[in-house]
């Protein structure tokens, strides 16, 4: 068959057919048991040719409503932000997207860089001693955490506070039922980590306390006491992060954190329904032989140049196989890059500007929202989140946005029945102060 | 490739400068110090760059030529399925509907992008012979781990949560018995025959009460079909246990076997493989899972389902579900890409891809059997492996023939894997590479062995025209430096 992406000819093949000493290609098939020879063509759609299958996904692709024609101020861990033009025309060079991971350095120098850079901001951004160079999403690095520091204390208890996103939340719960690990939900007070209750639960078999920092709903956890409550038993402190709120808040390794994971979507990573995202993990030094994942390392060649590779295989699958530290092979090295290119595009000032805007315009937000009569659920300091309660359903209230081309709000009461009418609006530096003034004025008239 | 060092982009950099450009905050600004508590205000900022656009540009692009993808030149690492990543799924990934939309928005406002998921979904159930699929572990090992984990679930329902142990062949990928592992079983290793097959009878012995699963790859790690499938699959049914499909190489058997026909229960795919999702340098991946009926109720949440009003729907109603294995709905941007792929191909396509990997693959394999030893001389499917003893005794080491590889082009082979052949080279060309280039690729290697008993030391002491020599991995993992410092 003819096809552009296969470039066997009628030829080719009859003289393939020869070297190997056979007369079809069925030949090479009948190892095959004839019991389980699938007979005939998949029963799957006809191909289309380019052209159209560009048209037809195209239409497909516009049934849904995206976050560029409309105005979002959904987040909930996921955020429309300022992307860098540039990062597409770095991550669409296709050396570094059609690549394999970088087994053979002397040919991979160009990725081993990169993720050698993407590990140093990541560390300086959580103020770590180092980072690895990537893990699938912000859920499941905060899960290998968790596995992390099990295995570290060999005890068998997660406390997780009951403000970090209830969907990374399920996913630590799930990594945690495969080891036979406890995870224990800790209360909340005022939209942050509920202290006394805090201190009411852990014990020395506590291996580690999770929380969000902010949290799920966009308020500052007081991170200092939670890890001086962890560390008086012995625990390690585990941190899930928004790395772009460490533009202005104090990196958790300034806290007392011993692992620092999160997802890097707020830098240049489109939203993706969800993903691909850019999961990170950040420890410190005492914990790096026990690391999930690749980690790219400094050394020399033979001639005294300055290259990199990868290091501490030893505790990796293809190494250690059941011993290994975690089961992870891909990860998500292009949108490493992708947000390697993001920070450096922001730098040192533009990452701290972009930060202080997310915070300054969902003040404005909160003030607005508070003029207009709707209270504010949680008056503590915030980053870029708000909760708005209504006096009616947030899923309604959102359809109506909609049709005023904007997004709103997560409805809480998706996952807490007991947060029903409240809204957690998410505003990003992309919202100018005229959609801030609309969403409050529409939310205003639809309820 | 650049032979020009490149500076880390932090020496680049010069206090001033600046790569981005944000509106003017148009709402007022406050002290931070009335925002936050005391000590949350971070003091220093964090050491990024300082770099204009055209020096991060620069910066990149000189990287990107010190790299080399499957766009650069031939690729045939083994059990890699290093295929073209065509560019249109690289244009429809990027498609304003699909990359711009939020995991958390209505349902009723993303019904395009389920419909995509639900239909790539429904072709996966084909082309494995499963009855359900879920798109949700971002990778392989992540979706080996979610069926592990179902079968777990499976097992404790029935009041079996005994069994507790993964049996994986000696040639099975690292990531089979570290997945095992994280989902809370034991590793059992069964050994390989002569004919680089699972012994049947070591298989017997090492099941029991205990079995949880096997664990499989078929063809398996050498390229080899197993042919015993069916009789493996009843002795391990017969025990109770399940049987696991890793899919890492599905290229080798489209149309020609289904998983689901063979007597598996479950199935991962590596969607990043086999359906041109690309590697990216490492990831992203996609890894779904097919399971049969059996195993549907365990499925992880939410399952992507499509109502009697033909809309879609995440159902998150499954009470005896694992839970949650990923935020959201897995790696979107790899499904949409993977989809673009199937529907490119179409039924006839899929069958061909199969068709010629495995042709290029038995043409490489005879080509170059007078050369290298072959340890295992039967047709093979997608890859075979060589082995490189017959150079070792010359002084010649695997390792030295794949850095040989980079003088003339090529990415080498995998090295040293599977662990049952000695001095391994597992060689995959896949199916869209040019009998030129399998030719030229073959000439190289022919070259090769023999340099290796001419001149061994123009073999042991490649590469020779790269942009760095070998590196010395052993100071690198001895005195770590995993990260740039600023020098004071």
């Amino acid at each position: 068959m003819k096809h552009r992406y296969l470039p066997m000819t009628e030829q080719d093949q009859k003289e393939m057919l020869e070297t190997i000493g056979v007369s079809s290609i069925d030949e090479l098939f009948s190892d095959i048991p004839e019991k389980v020879r699938f007979q005939g063509l998949y029963n799957i759609k006809e191909a289309k040719s380019e052209a159209a299958l560009a048209k037809e996904l195209t239409a497909l692709a516009a049934k849904n409503a995206d976050t560029t024609n409309n105005v979002s101020f959904l987040g909930a861990g996921v955020y429309n932000h300022y992307k860098p033009v540039i990062v597409d025309h770095v991550i669409s060079r296709s050396e570094f997207y059609t690549a394999y991971t970088p087994y053979q350095p002397e040919i991979s120098q160009g990725e081993l860089q990169a993720i050698f850079e993407f590990q140093t901001m990541i560390a300086e951004l959580t103020g770590m001693d180092l980072a690895n160079s990537s893990m699938y999403d912000g859920g499941t690095a905060l899960a290998e955490a968790g596995m992390l520091a099990a295995g570290h204390t060999k005890r068998k208890k997660l406390l997780v506070s009951g403000t970090v996103h209830p969907e990374y939340k399920d996913v630590v719960t799930t990594y945690a039922y495969g080891q036979s690990i406890e995870v224990v939900t800790v209360p909340t007070k005022d939209g942050v980590t509920d202290m006394e209750a805090l201190k009411g639960l852990i014990d020395d078999q506590t291996a580690a306390v999770i929380v969000q920092y902010p949290n799920f709903y966009g308020q500052i956890e007081d991170l200092k006491t939670i890890g001086e409550i962890t560390h008086d038993q012995k625990g390690l402190f585990i941190v899930s992060a928004n790395p772009l709120a460490l533009g202005v808040l104090t990196p958790p390794g300034k806290l007392g954190a011993d692992i620092v994971a999160g997802d890097a979507q707020p830098f240049g990573i489109a939203e993706n329904f969800g993903g691909p995202h850019c999961g990170f993990f950040a420890v410190t030094t005492k914990l790096m032989r026990k690391v999930p994942g690749r980690l790219v390392g400094e050394t020399v060649d033979q001639e005294g140049r300055r290259g990199y590779v990868l290091t501490l295989q030893a505790r990796e699958q293809h190494i250690r196989r059941d011993k290994a530290t975690s089961n992870i092979c891909s990860n998500q090295a292009l949108l490493a890059l992708a947000a390697s290119v993001a920070m450096t595009a922001l730098g040192k000032e533009g990452m701290r500007e972009m930060a202080k805007q997310n915070i300054m315009k969902t003040r404005y937000a909160k003030n607005a929202f508070e003029a207009a009569g709707f209270p504010v659920a949680f008056q503590g300091a915030h980053f870029n989140e708000i909760v708005v309660k209504t006096n009616k359903s947030v899923t309604e209230i959102n359809k109506g946005l909609l049709e005023k081309g904007i997004i709103g709000g997560f409805d809480l009461g998706r996952v807490d029945p007991e947060m029903a009418n409240h809204a957690l609006i998410a505003v990003t530096e992309l919202r100018t102060k005229e959609e801030i003034d609309a969403l409050v004025a529409e939310m205003g008239a639809l309820q | 490739m650049s032979h020009e060092n490149q500076p880390l982009i932090f020496e680049l950099t010069k206090e001033g400068r600046v790569g981005y450009n944000l509106e003017p905050l148009d709402v007022p600004e406050v002290d931070l110090e009335e925002l936050l508590p005391a000590g949350y205000i971070r003091e220093e900022a964090a050491e990024l760059p300082e770099v204009s656009e055209l020096d991060i540009m620069r910066h990149y692009t000189a990287l990107s030529r010190r790299n080399h993808g499957v766009d650069s030149g031939f690729y045939p690492l083994g059990s890699c399925t290093m295929k073209y990543n065509p560019k249109i799924n690289e244009n429809v990934a990027r498609y304003n509907g699909f990359a711009n939309i939020h995991p958390l928005q209505d349902e009723e406002t993303v019904q395009g992008a389920m419909e995509l998921l639900y239909d790539l979904q429904q072709s996966l159930v084909e082309i494995t012979g499963m009855d359900e699929v879920t798109l949700q572990p971002a990778a392989g090992a992540h979706g080996e781990w979610t069926a592990l984990m179902m079968i777990r679930a499976f097992h404790e329902a029935n009041g079996e949560g005994h069994r507790n142990k993964v049996i994986v062949p000696d040639s099975a990928h690292g990531t089979n018995p570290a997945s095992a592992t994280v989902a809370g079983f034991e590793t059992i290793t069964v050994k390989s025959n002569e004919d680089g097959l699972v012994d049947l009878e070591d298989l017997r012995r090492v099941v029991g009460e205990d079995t949880a699963a096997l664990m499989l790859t078929n063809p398996n790690t050498l390229g080899l079909f197993e042919e015993n499938i069916l009789e493996m699959a009843e002795i391990i049914h017969s025990v109770g246990g399940k049987v696991y499909y890793d899919g890492a190489n599905l290229n080798a058997v489209m149309s020609k076997a289904r998983p689901g026909d063979m007597g598996f229960d479950c199935v991962h795919l590596n969607l990043h493989k086999t359906f041109t999702g690309p590697h990216g340098g490492g990831g992203p991946g996609s890894g779904p899972v097919g399971v049969k009926a059996d195993l549907i109720p365990y499925l992880p949440k939410p399952v992507l389902v499509k109502t009697e009003e033909g809309k879609y729907h995440f159902d998150y109603k499954r009470p005896q579900s694992i839970g949650r294995v990923k935020p959201y709905y897995g790696n979107f941007g790899i499904n949409v890409r993977a989809y673009t792929y199937i529907r490119t191909m179409g039924p006839d396509g899929l069958k061909a891809v199969t068709e010629y990997a495995v042709l290029n693959a038995n043409y490489m394999m005879r080509r170059l059997e007078e050369y290298f030893d072959l340890p295992y001389n039967r047709h093979c499917k997608h890859e075979f492996v060589l082995s490189g003893r017959r150079q070792k005794k010359l002084g010649v080491r695997t390792l030295d023939i794949a850095k040989r590889l980079l003088d003339f082009g090529y990415h080498p082979p995998t090295v040293y894997f599977p662990l049952n052949v000695e001095e391994g080279i597992m060689i995959e060309p896949t199916e869209t590479e040019s009998k030129e280039t399998l030719d030229a690729f073959c000439d190289a290697m022919i070259q090769i062995a023999k340099e290796a008993e001419a001149t061994p030391e123009i073999v042991q002491e490649a590469p020779h025209t790269t942009v760095i020599s070998r590196l010395d991995e052993t100071r690198a993992a001895r005195t770590p430096v995993l990260r740039y410092t600023k020098q004071a």
